[in-house]
């Protein structure tokens, strides 16, 4: 083999890997994503029920339902919609009515949430990110105040000013 | 005052990394052997001035001395001593000063084992070790100093965060900044080449030494973390994908590839450039993940309490420093000569596929990272992306280079022979066979991939054992001979064997739990019984205890196998009242290799049953163990002789005197 014909190869060699590579990450990136949405953009416009979904708001006070087993119920409201999810599992320690959560997973055909995953809180400060920004942008969260009540009473949430 | 002493000693470590950036650079350039040796001086003299600043800190955090800022936010007089001491590093300004502590400390053993390298290289390596700390020490001072005070001094502390508290936060950080910061050596040789535009093999043997020492800590900070999120955080996964173990993983893949491209650099002298520009990434990697972890970009534990100037900060050094290198490398890379030439199947055809196979893996972990930062910050669209993503990607890259693996040390240097070396791997081809088969057997050929997995990972195991068992001739020459012949090779070759044998063992772990885990989650009162694995648990009782500064709710399980005891496991809810927060700690019992996994959940409203998620988690702990017996691997290799620098130098000094005597 001349030493052009070898560079040839190896230059092939390697735009198949990273070529192969490219693919891989672009079909993973079309199907495999989540997306964030909140409560409000959950019901307006509904996905299919492939598509991954980040439900994040808050956990809508009084709307936990543990059905004797590991089966919870609760609705995740961002204070304007609310969506009902369902989980099987054990919720994280920090997951309390009236506090930020994201819940992971499909919407379905009867329009209930099934979360794979339930992320809340890991310490008394932080507030899911995404949750805040989201909040923010539509006027109902304040840096230092926490949630805005638009009907202006005060919402039990703590002000969790982090996170921003 | 203590404090006060550590806040002068960090100022005056920075003016100290001032002079070390510029007169030992001086020095290389004028042939001023006097200004050279500054570097040493000053590298020695800052490491004792951040260890004394590091000193103090810790100080004030045994003494409970809240009138630290630092102190009162992440600590509380009620903690456990060991506590007090990781406190330390358990917040931003405190990690931080350790991060610059241990570039600190690498720097300085540079400037004390490198008597051995020529005096051009050492001076210049000193001194872009010099920018790095330079660079870090300002960023402390100005946006994170943790030796701030507090007036009035408040009476107690707010506690370090619950989740920290556990051993894990004394092995883990100090492992991975180990790590992270060890490669800065590999980097600053790498910029010192391009300075001085020459590099040769010796270059190569020289980093190679540090890269595999922070090879070594990298791995098993890796792995310590990635066990303690799987006690810790109680949802029995031991890797997540989230963008915090990733910002530790690319550092490692690329590190990785540079242990083996180095390799065909000193061995071969050829991947000059190549072996430089990983140095560079690699570093820069360990730069993103700081920067990752520590601007407050990302919602994880490890983001502690974020302040946008410390991004922008952080986010202008790794610009610096990644762009300046980058830029350096286009304008001196070509002065670089080419090495020797090799036939694509050869040792060194081997470990460009390796490094070829790393680097794309680590390119796709750094999109799947970065990707949704990007398109937040272009589309203002929220995505989040993990392991289904990864696992499309990361897998399907690992499978060649892991069927690969037993190849390489099989084929020769220049031309190889890969008909030859797979006749020799007859031994290990069967071993995977036999796996595929029995796997399939008890399967009822019903989990093909779980199969094809096992395969993959026997034939690592066996295969890597076979460069070993080959080079020792036990067939042609006996036992005895063969025995002997063992001992005689060089350290690095078991090196090699016992680094590619702990991946296979950790191969082995991940397939094993990820098809055959079981998991029970049900709601359990004292007294009822469920079945898992094989085993009978039942739940015993659950008791209020009081710990220093928690309260906990213990629940106490036993474990029966064919009606007779085996085991009791407990697992608690704990309450810390200084930051009203829940942890949950998981009760785990090890039978050989494998696990029984309980983790509690809430009570049920008449608080007469509680939520137990319960898992049977089969050879998991292989995973860590073969990430131990990489990090063998790598102390073995480090011993070897030739890569002790300057020994044989020594020892022909030596040898002169002897003669001469």
């Amino acid at each position: 083999m001349t030493r052009k014909a070898k560079r040839l190869y190896s230059i092939g060699a390697m735009l198949l890997v990273v070529g192969g590579a490219l693919g891989l990450v672009l079909t993973a990136l079309s199907s495999s994503v989540a997306y964030f949405q909140s409560p409000t953009e959950l019901v307006k416009n509904a996905p299919g029920p492939a598509q991954r979904i980040r439900l994040g708001g808050l956990v809508e006070d009084g709307s936990v339902k543990r059905d004797g087993s590991s089966h919870v119920s609760f609705r995740v409201t961002d204070t304007v919609d609310s969506v009902p999810v369902t989980y099987t599992g054990i919720l994280p320690d920090l997951f309390r009515e009236g506090q930020g959560v994201i819940a992971e997973g499909t919407l379905g055909p009867d329009r209930v949430f099934v979360a794979d995953t339930v992320l809340a809180k890991h310490d008394e400060n932080y507030m899911p990110k995404e949750v805040v920004d989201d909040l923010k942008a539509r006027g109902l969260w304040e840096d230092g105040k926490g949630l805005v009540d638009k009907s202006d009473k005060t919402v039990s949430a703590a002000p969790m000013g982090a996170g921003s | 005052m203590i404090v006060e002493i550590g806040h002068f000693a960090l100022v005056l470590s920075l003016s100290v990394a001032l002079v070390q950036s510029v007169l030992p650079l001086i020095g290389a350039r004028t042939g001023d052997q006097r200004l050279m040796e500054t570097g040493t001086i000053a590298a020695t003299g800052g490491f004792v001035l951040i260890a004394i600043a590091f000193a103090s800190l810790m100080t004030s955090y045994v003494t409970s001395d809240f009138s630290v800022l630092n102190v009162f936010q992440n600590s509380n007089s009620q903690q456990p001593l060991l506590y007090k001491f990781t406190s330390t590093w358990g917040n931003h300004e405190g990690s931080m000063l350790l991060w610059v502590l241990i570039l600190a400390f690498f720097g300085s053993l540079v400037a004390l084992f490198g008597r051995d390298l020529p005096a051009t290289l050492k001076a210049n390596v000193l001194s872009v070790q010099a920018w790095i700390l330079t660079a870090f020490l300002f960023f402390i001072l100005l946006t994170s100093n943790p030796f701030e005070r507090l007036d009035p001094a408040p009476m107690e502390g707010q506690d370090l965060n619950p989740i920290l508290q556990d051993i894990g936060l004394a092995i883990h950080p100090p492992l991975l900044y180990l790590g992270y910061v060890g490669f800065s050596i590999a980097f600053s040789f790498a910029i010192a080449a391009l300075i001085d535009g020459r590099i040769d093999a010796a270059w190569a043997r020289w980093i190679r030494p540090w890269t595999l020492i922070a090879w070594i800590f990298l791995t098993l900070g890796i792995a310590m973390g990635s066990y303690w999120a799987y006690y810790e955080l109680g949802w029995g996964g031991w890797w997540f994908w989230d963008p915090v173990e990733n910002a530790s993983f690319m550092p490692w893949l690329a590190g990785t590839a540079l242990l083996h491209s180095a390799l065909v650099m000193e061995k071969r002298a050829a991947l000059k450039i190549w072996t430089i520009l990983l140095a560079i990434l690699t570093f820069s990697l360990s730069l993103l993940g700081t920067f990752l972890v520590r601007s407050g970009v990302l919602t994880s534990v490890h983001a502690f309490a974020t302040d946008p100037t410390r991004g922008v900060f952080i986010l202008c050094i790794l610009c610096l420093f990644i762009g300046g290198a980058l830029f350096l490398f286009a304008l001196r890379a070509q002065s670089l000569e080419g090495g020797g030439l090799f036939a694509p199947i050869s040792r060194e055809g081997a470990l460009v596929f390796n490094n070829l196979f790393l680097t794309t893996a680590a390119a796709t972990v750094l999109v799947g990272t970065l990707y949704p930062l990007f398109l937040e910050v272009v589309a203002g669209k929220k995505i989040s992306v993990g392991a289904p993503f990864f696992d499309l990607t990361f897998g399907p890259l690992m499978v060649p280079l892991l069927f690969a693996v037993p190849f390489g040390p099989l084929l020769g240097w220049k031309r190889g022979d890969l008909l030859g070396a797979a006749q020799r791997l007859y031994f290990a081809a069967g071993c995977a066979l036999a796996a595929l088969v029995c796997v399939l057997a008890f399967t009822g050929g019903t989990r093909v991939l779980t199969a094809f997995g096992f395969a993959l990972a026997f034939w690592l195991l066996a295969g890597s054992l076979t460069d070993l068992f080959l080079k020792a001739a036990f067939i042609k020459a006996g036992w005895r001979t063969g025995l002997s012949r063992l001992l005689g090779l060089p350290r690095s070759a078991f090196g090699t064997t016992l680094a590619h044998f702990g991946l296979g063992v950790t191969l082995l772990g991940i397939v094993s739990v990820s098809s055959f885990q079981q998991e029970v989650i049900t709601t359990m009162a004292p007294g009822k019984t469920i079945e898992i694995a094989g085993y009978t648990l039942s739940f015993d009782r659950i008791d209020q205890r009081a710990g220093p500064n928690f309260e906990a709710q213990a629940a106490t399980f036993s474990v029966r196998s064919g009606g007779v005891e085996v085991a009791r496991i407990e697992s608690s809810k704990r309450f810390f009242p200084a930051r009203q927060m829940t942890t949950t700690e998981s009760g785990i019992w090890t039978t050989w290799f494998s696990q029984l996994y309980l983790s509690l959940g809430d009570p049920s409203e008449d608080k007469q049953s509680i939520v137990v998620r319960a898992w049977w988690k089969p050879l998991v702990t292989l995973i860590w163990v073969g990430a131990l017996i990489m990090g063998i691997g790598g102390m073995v290799s480090l011993a070897d002789r030739r890569l002790r620098v300057g020994a044989p130098t020594r020892s022909r000094q030596r040898a002169a005197l002897a003669a001469g005597a």
